[in-house]
């Protein structure tokens, strides 16, 4: 651990000013940790300046080249200190910039080397807001507070700012303002949309994602300065003049003793009387416009700036040997010019152009959303720089023709990135500058380049000859600042990471020892452990009940759908590969449907309520989708059909009683309704009162047994369950759960939709000609007369009894030839196993395949292979291994 | 039709096990907020052509209210518990209280003509879910994205809109007497994400401040 920590600097100096500050409270002074070294600042301070003020300027380690690295800005593009910080609450965040976090009393911070780590322990709580106005203003300086105050006085206006404080005094009494500081624009989307991210160092919660839809948007964003590129130009000490000018107004620190500016154009004119107002003493000033410029810097043992090296150009623009000279000093203070925050603006479609009066790109024609604005510096108002001809590189002492004489200009100062890899980029024929980015790797890091992007298009265009704005730069992107993950994720983590459904039984399942598995986002019995019982022994023993007695299984995920209206059964004759209009009021059928390209979608039970009504059923997984597919195309495709499809999944809980002994149980509770088959045949529905709950019961079966699904209004659904409990006991009914259920349909050949079915399989490669018409047309059918639907290798359905009767097949496992020869790969695939138990009702085990023109192949032998190299023998059989006459679904006929 | 020879059976809510967390959430929240579970209503699903208007104006007689067309909005009838939800351009869902809903079906099936639009009785299949106070805005805005203020939302709107990570149906009433400010709103959940969603919510409340 410690290896990624950067060295501490060495002794501390007091570097704060006796008076002044603007945003610090020196009421209140604040203890944190630096590196191991307890230290103190006030409130208001931010890391980096609570850190300048006691002398450390060495805050982290570069990540390739292991350079110290201090502050070099005072906003929210700094590249270099970066920084771990655990909050005094416990949660440690990685990656911080110190520059944006305020420090609280108790912050732990540490240097880090180029990256973070995450650590165990408190979670930092992050959350989430909508919002929604009609001016969204991003930027609360003079230009971004000008806008709001001209918003209409009933207008919702919410102004944000990164900064930590927003002077709304200008606001005051308008009660549909929101003004939110620390808090920075990550993107900006269709429509008006914008996300930002609040930090809230004090709150309960710490940090916020907010989701703003805008009517109108001002990007009030600024402007950034930007660094030059000269050898050496990356050590502690190093510093944007205008972030020197934030620390000492700001905080009143000085980053420095003595002071060298070296600058391109006017905006550092002030520079001169507020290091003198700071004590800070200015020994050297470099304008390049003279023609002098900053060459390089030398270091202290610590790696600090102790020097810098002026030196003029000679006529071929090399640096002249003759003119450089040597001045000491702790800090150097450099503008290149000032870029205008385009970064939202580009984002939202806005075009960019070069500006040569200020040397920079600006706001050019707006993108789709048209209501947005750039406004002051943000769109390029930035009076008073006097900008020549700007300077962005400044050459090397040394041989400027070797790539290696430029190895240490560093542009991208988060990638460590150099002139030298721009030069190689180019080198390699990568001309566009979004290749030159991703081949050097500048502008990818957390910082995304806010001060190195635009330097590195301009280095480029130098290099090639061409000018900047044709050259122009990457694109920007979402999120322009660093966002953590876990901010993203907000409360969608631990238990509420996704939606756990529950059945109106859960909370009995609970009680008697259930062993669930997810189903989707439902959480499904799997199986009922008696004592120590295995889930091999508890599966057998309730897969027994079912077949030997009776057995309950909690359907209530099933999807539901109400069909109603005249065109109802024309519809479902559309939608299921078999008939359903001549069904009469009173039964049921099972249906397939399949997609429009043949394949099987979903499987269910179809039952006619009235002539005009039906009750459909899908599979747990597919309730949604198939109400989507229904709702497309009623919708789409047959406007004209009188047909209204509701869900009522939940409206129902359904118990299935399965077993010889079922029909004892319902005929408990419910003495008025007829249950001999004559009167209540299979594949019908009666509606009964059923241990006095208004019920509607089914003659279904999943299992091949005699089986009532009793469907009643889902809060009476535990009673139901309940009352079948109590009168089943006589038989020692037994709950199962979707192990025993598989097991059970899998005996008799029923495939289950997404187990044995992946989306290429047909309801002819399920051995299911029987259910599909000839007759009539249905979604899916034409494509079941392609020539690949016919082919005869296609992979089909059938039954699998290892040779072995104990041995039990993997769920997947490959299947080939016997002769295969597997040493000469590829070896040819016959299929695989998509289902495999133990089976109490035949007495070993069996598996479900789908194997190439598997229903020829009954009777021979295939190899199943395992991963642990092993093959295991199988014999292909018919899929129905037990009751194939269907003898058991009327039970014993009583 | 209930069988005179059993027990009348017990209805369970979906939410019957966070009734202490809400009270226990309200009082944390200094009465910012108020969470309730209301478990049993009854909801009927009406589908029907929003353009004949002789079978709209037909069932708002037979109901007692009338049918609302604006998108979003509720009707309410004055002084009762029944109210009628515009849910989508061809359906509403009327809502009443506890053990009405066979007689509103029956009374839409029979305004209905044979073979338009159609009825169900959904009671069971969404339950509801109330959340009051000065902060329950604040709340839904930590994971509902549309708009919920006075200006767009407010008594008598409605919404089919996700909360968090679930859909929902979100409606605001006119607040009752013992709300102290701030909205009264009801959310009618799914039975199976009635849990998460009270989870959501308590969290959320415990995230208030």
């Amino acid at each position: 651990m410690n290896g990624d920590r950067a060295r501490p600097a060495p002794a501390a100096r007091d570097r704060r000013l006796p008076s002044g500050g603007r945003l610090i409270d020196r009421t209140r002074p604040v203890r944190f940790m630096f590196g191991g070294r307890d230290l103190t600042g006030f409130v208001g301070d931010t890391l980096a300046s609570a850190l300048l003020a006691n002398g450390i300027a060495t805050v982290a380690t570069s990540v390739y080249r292991r350079r110290p690295r201090g502050v070099m800005t005072a906003g929210p593009e700094e590249p270099n200190a970066l920084v771990q910080v655990t909050w005094p609450g416990g949660a440690s965040e990685p990656l911080l910039r110190a520059t944006r976090v305020e420090l609280v009393d108790g912050l732990i911070a540490e240097p880090l080397v180029g990256k973070g780590r995450l650590v165990a322990g408190p979670a930092t709580r992050y959350d989430r807001r909508y919002a929604h106005c009609d001016v969204l203003v991003v930027g609360a300086g003079a230009a971004g507070l000008a806008a709001a105050v001209a918003a209409p006085p009933n207008a919702r206006v919410i102004v944000l700012d990164d900064g930590s404080s927003i002077d709304g005094s200008g606001l005051a009494g308008r009660d549909e303002v929101r003004l939110l500081p620390r808090t920075t624009a990550l993107g900006i989307y269709d429509q008006g949309y914008v996300t930002a991210v609040e930090r809230r160092p004090n709150g309960r919660t710490e940090g916020r994602l907010w989701h703003i839809r805008a009517g109108r948007i001002v990007l009030a964003t600024g402007a950034t300065e930007r660094p030059m590129v000269f050898a050496n130009d990356d050590r502690p000490g190093i510093m944007l003049a205008s972030a020197a000018l934030a620390y000492l107004a700001d905080f009143a620190v000085r980053p420095g003793e003595h002071a060298v500016v070296f600058t391109t154009n006017d905006s550092t004119d002030a520079v001169a009387a507020a290091l003198d107002g700071g004590g800070i003493e200015l020994v050297g000033s470099v304008d390049a416009r003279t023609g002098e410029l900053v060459v390089d810097t030398l270091a202290d043992e610590a790696g600090h700036l102790a020097a810098v090296r002026i030196a003029r150009l000679d006529g071929d623009g090399g640096v002249d040997p003759t003119t450089v000279r040597t001045v000491a000093c702790d800090l150097l203070l450099v503008s290149g010019g000032w870029n205008p925050n385009v970064a939202l603006w580009s984002q939202a479609g806005g075009s960019l152009r070069f500006d040569d009066g200020i040397a920079a790109f600006i706001p050019d024609r707006p993108g789709a959303f048209r209501d947005l604005r750039a406004v002051g510096a943000a769109a390029g108002d930035i009076g008073g720089l006097g900008m020549a001809s700007p300077r962005w590189l400044v050459p090397p002492t040394t041989d400027p023709a070797a790539d290696e004489s430029w190895a240490d200009h560093f542009v991208d100062l988060q990638r460590d990135a150099t002139v030298r890899d721009i030069r190689r980029a180019l080198g390699a024929g990568l001309e566009s500058i979004e290749h030159v980015k991703r081949y050097t790797t500048i502008g990818t890091a957390a910082d995304q380049g806010k001060t190195s992007g635009v330097v590195a298009s301009a280095i480029a265009a130098a290099l090639l000859g061409q000018a900047v704005g044709t050259v122009g730069v990457p694109t920007y992107r979402p999120p322009s600042v660093p966002v953590a993950f876990a901010q993203l994720a907000g409360r969608d983590a631990g238990d509420l990471l996704d939606p756990v459904r529950t059945t109106p039984i859960h909370s009995w399942h609970v009680a008697n020892g259930a062993v669930f598995e997810d189903v989707g986002q439902w959480k499904r019995p799997r199986f009922f452990p008696r004592r120590d019982e295995s889930m091999d022994q508890a599966v057998l023993r309730e897969c027994r009940a079912a077949r030997e007695s009776v057995a309950v299984m909690d359907a209530s995920t099933l999807g539901k759908i109400d069909l109603q209206g005249p065109d109802a059964a024309v519809f479902l004759d559309r939608v299921y590969t078999n008939g359903v209009s001549k069904l009469i009021v009173g039964s049921c059928r099972y249906g397939v449907m399949c997609r429009v390209d043949g394949m099987v979608f979903d499987d269910g039970v179809t039952s006619r309520l009235a002539d005009d009504r039906f009750h459909m059923t899908t599979t747990t997984g597919n309730a949604g989708a198939v109400l989507d597919h229904l709702e497309e195309w009623l919708q789409t495709e047959w406007p004209d059909l009188r047909v209204r499809a509701t869900s009522v999944t939940e409206q129902w809980s359904t118990v299935a009683v399965v077993g010889p002994r079922s029909r004892d149980v319902i005929r408990a509770l419910a003495p008025d309704l007829a249950l001999e088959p004559a009167a209540f045949p299979f594949m019908t529905w009666r509606d009964a009162v059923v241990a006095g709950i208004d019920a509607r019961v089914f003659r279904i079966s999943f299992s091949g047994e005699l089986a009532y699904e009793v469907n009643v209004p889902s809060w009476s659904g535990r009673a139901l369950w309940e009352a079948v409990m109590a009168a089943g006991a006589v038989h020692r009914i037994a709950p199962y759960g979707t192990e025993a259920m598989h097991v059970l349909r899998a005996e008799k050949g029923y495939a289950i939709v997404g187990q044995e079915t992946d989306g290429t399989v047909t309801p002819q490669d399920l051995g299911m000609d029987w259910i599909v018409s000839k007759t009539k047309p249905f979604i899916g059918s034409r494509s079941h007369r392609r020539p690949d639907s016919r082919r005869p290798d296609r992979k089909q359905l059938v039954a699998l009894l290892p040779v072995d009767p104990e041995a039990l097949l993997p769920e997947g496992a490959q299947l080939v030839a016997p002769d295969a020869r597997l040493d000469a790969p590829p070896v040819p695939m016959l299929g695989h196993v998509t289902s495999s138990y133990r089976s109490a009702a035949i007495g070993r085990t069996f598996a479900l395949a789908m194997i190439r023109s598997g229903r020829e192949r009954i009777g021979q032998t295939v190899v199943a292979l395992l991963l642990d190299g092993r093959s295991v023998e199988a014999t292909i059989v018919e899929p129905v291994a037990f009751d194939p006459a269907n003898l058991r679904r009327d039970g014993d006929g009583r | 039709m209930t069988s005179s020879s059993l027990p009348t059976p017990v209805r369970h809510g979906p939410l019957e096990s966070f009734n202490e967390r809400f009270v226990a959430a309200a009082t944390a929240s200094n009465g910012a907020v108020l969470l309730e579970a209301i478990p049993f209503l009854a909801q009927v699903d009406l589908r029907a052509d929003p353009s004949d208007r002789a079978l709209l104006d037909r069932l708002g007689t037979a109901l007692g209210i009338e049918l609302p067309l604006r998108p979003n909005t509720t009707s309410f009838a004055p002084g009762g518990a029944r109210c009628i939800l515009w849910l989508g351009p061809d359906e509403w869902l009327i809502v009443d209280a506890d053990g009405t809903a066979d007689a509103i079906v029956a009374t839409v099936r029979g305004a209905l003509e044979a073979g338009c639009g159609a009825v169900v009785d959904v009671s069971a299949n969404r339950t509801t879910l109330r959340l009051a106070g000065p902060g329950a805005r604040e709340i839904l805005e930590t994971g509902c994205s549309i708009d919920l203020h006075p200006r767009a939302f407010g008594p008598g709107r409605c919404a089919q809109t996700n909360i968090a990570r679930t859909s929902a149906i979100l409606l605001e009433v006119e607040a009752a007497h013992d709300v102290a400010g701030g909205p009264d709103y009801r959310l009618l959940v799914r039975p199976s994400f009635a849990g998460y969603l009270a989870s959501w919510l308590l969290d959320a409340v415990d995230g208030l401040a």
